[in-house]
């Protein structure tokens, strides 16, 4: 087994998740965090909320990219170590959405940065957050494989 | 000798769940000036607003903030039926504040919850959010949806209730206000707790009144404050209710008046249940409006809300301007940080609830000189176009 396949391996039982609101209404955040509270509880699956881009395999982007996010998200995405994947969440961070065509609205995350997997919704309720992070493992799995 | 060092606070920052930056200047440990910098989700909203049309500026303005929505959409329709002279009907009144204050009870479980993780105490923020997760359902069973639903419109609102719902609302509040109860004590006598927040961030009565103070943040300063009973709006003139006020003016009265409030808000509820009267949910409204002006102002979760509208007899308003409670907040509070420690500035900072996605407005800094602009309404309509 490959030194990669084996960070894969553990990173699949475990992923760590690192949330960037890049102009988001709060509401896909608070979703984010309801999915981490004992009644939707994703830590059981070992997924994780942590503090520093450094720490995390996954990141989680809300909200549309505003003029003044762009750069940041960018710095924070290349902060994040190899091999790393990206999931927007909501609406707004596929495409924009209701913010679209605004004067400091830059479209949605896939604008600025590669994103793995899309959650629409607005905001996506918990479960659907939870599916797109099991997507997104097996997205690896078969990347294992 | 004592150096002052720049720290910088932001813009991501796990203590923050939006991008916004603090600058602090510390001496040692010590914090010994402060400078706050928004804008970083400006989205250019009140701009946005004026190429849609009435109806779809109800989901616009919903999206300014996800967590007080209803009052954000509440405030907008007001002001939209205070321009055109439209007359909504008292059953459609008692629905919004249902919705209104059940969108209330949710912010203030879900500030609490937040504010116990930033200090550090995860199992009080799970056992608040477990418990909140009651209010979200029958938010959903009322409205449709767990966050953003657009239950006001202009005119009235969208969906009624029946008896049914009526029933298991009743029973999920008893259950929320057993639980609230519980956390109230808890935060009250939890020794950790009360050593991380009282005494943090005193704003003295008079500063919260001269630095124009809203919401929780002047009430929890003592200030007899609350636009519900000073200037009622739907049906808050019917409802009797006690404004909640502490005196002890630091970071713990702040998130003490969200406690009572949030059974205050029970009671609210249950008294509109009860005398829900009868008849249509909305008017009809057509789709152009006349020429007017219109104002209203809310109590939201976080304080005082203006949405003021501008029509010139079109599909769409000619401007909207929303003044929310942060921005009057964050600079009522930004000075009490001076003298506490960098390890205080979250205690301090969730106790006015920020909501950065309300505050971020449009300034113009050149960042190689420091210098601010003023920019005229031409020039960045011309900067807007040419993109």
């Amino acid at each position: 087994m490959s030194i990669y396949r084996l960070a894969l391996w553990s990173r699949m039982k475990s992923p760590w998740i690192y949330h960037i609101n890049t102009g988001s209404c709060n509401a896909c955040d608070i979703e984010i965090l309801a999915a981490l509270t004992p009644r939707f509880d994703v830590e059981r699956f070992g997924i994780k909320l942590v503090g520093s881009p450094r720490h995390a395999d996954v990141l989680l982007v809300t909200g549309p990219v505003t003029e003044q996010m762009a750069e940041r998200v960018k710095r924070i995405y290349e902060q994040v170590p190899q091999p790393k994947f990206v999931i927007a969440v909501g609406t707004c961070a596929c495409s924009g959405g209701v913010f679209r065509g605004g004067y400091t609205i830059k479209g949605g995350v896939d604008t600025v940065i590669p994103v793995d997997v899309y959650v629409p919704g607005c905001p996506p309720r918990p479960e659907a957050i939870i599916k797109g992070v099991v997507l997104l493992l097996q997205k690896l799995k078969g990347e294992a494989k | 000798m004592s150096y002052a060092v720049d720290l910088l606070f932001g813009p991501q920052h796990p203590a923050l769940h939006e991008p916004e930056r603090f600058r602090f200047k510390v001496d040692g440990e010590i914090i010994v000036d402060v400078d706050v910098k928004i804008g970083f989700i400006h989205r250019g909203i009140e701009k946005l607003a004026e190429s849609k049309n009435f109806i779809q500026n109800i989901y616009l303005t919903e999206r300014i903030c996800g967590i007080c929505n209803v009052a954000h959409t509440l405030c907008y329709v007001q002001a939209v039926e205070d321009m055109a002279g439209i007359e909504v009907p008292e059953r459609a009144k008692y629905l919004r504040v249902i919705v209104h204050e059940l969108n209330r009870i949710h912010s203030h479980l879900l500030i609490l919850g937040v504010a116990a993780e930033l200090l550090g105490w995860e199992t009080e923020f799970m056992y608040l959010w477990r418990d909140r997760e009651a209010i979200m359902d029958i938010i959903e069973d009322v409205t449709g949806n767990r966050v953003t639903s657009a239950f006001n419109t202009i005119g009235g609102v969208r969906r009624d209730i029946n008896n049914t719902q009526k029933e298991r609302m009743l029973k999920v509040l008893d259950k929320v206000e057993k639980d609230t109860r519980f956390h109230k004590k808890v935060l009250e006598e939890d020794p950790l707790y009360r050593e991380r927040m009282v005494n943090m961030g005193v704003l003295k009565t008079r500063d919260a009144i001269e630095r124009c103070a809203v919401g929780p943040t002047a009430r929890g300063s003592n200030v007899d404050y609350d636009v519900r009973a000073h200037d009622p709006y739907a049906a808050y003139d019917e409802i009797p209710f006690n404004v909640i006020r502490y005196k002890e003016c630091d970071s713990w009265a702040r998130m003490m008046v969200r406690v009572d409030e949030t059974l205050e808000s029970i009671n609210i509820i249950r008294y509109a249940l009860k005398h829900l009267p009868g008849g249509e949910i909305r008017v009809k409204v057509p789709p152009r409006l006349p020429a007017g002006e219109g104002l209203s102002r809310v109590e939201a979760p976080r304080g005082e809300l203006i949405h003021h509208v501008f029509c010139k007899g079109d599909v769409k308003p000619y401007r909207l301007k929303v003044r929310t409670p942060t921005f009057a907040n964050i600079l009522a509070i930004a000075p009490t940080f001076i003298g506490h420690t960098i390890a205080d500035v979250p205690a301090i900072l969730v106790s006015i609830d920020p909501c950065f996605s309300c505050t971020d407005r449009l300034t113009f800094v050149d960042v190689s000189s420091g210098k601010v602009m003023k920019l005229s309404l031409g020039e960045i309509k011309r900067m807007y176009w040419s993109r």
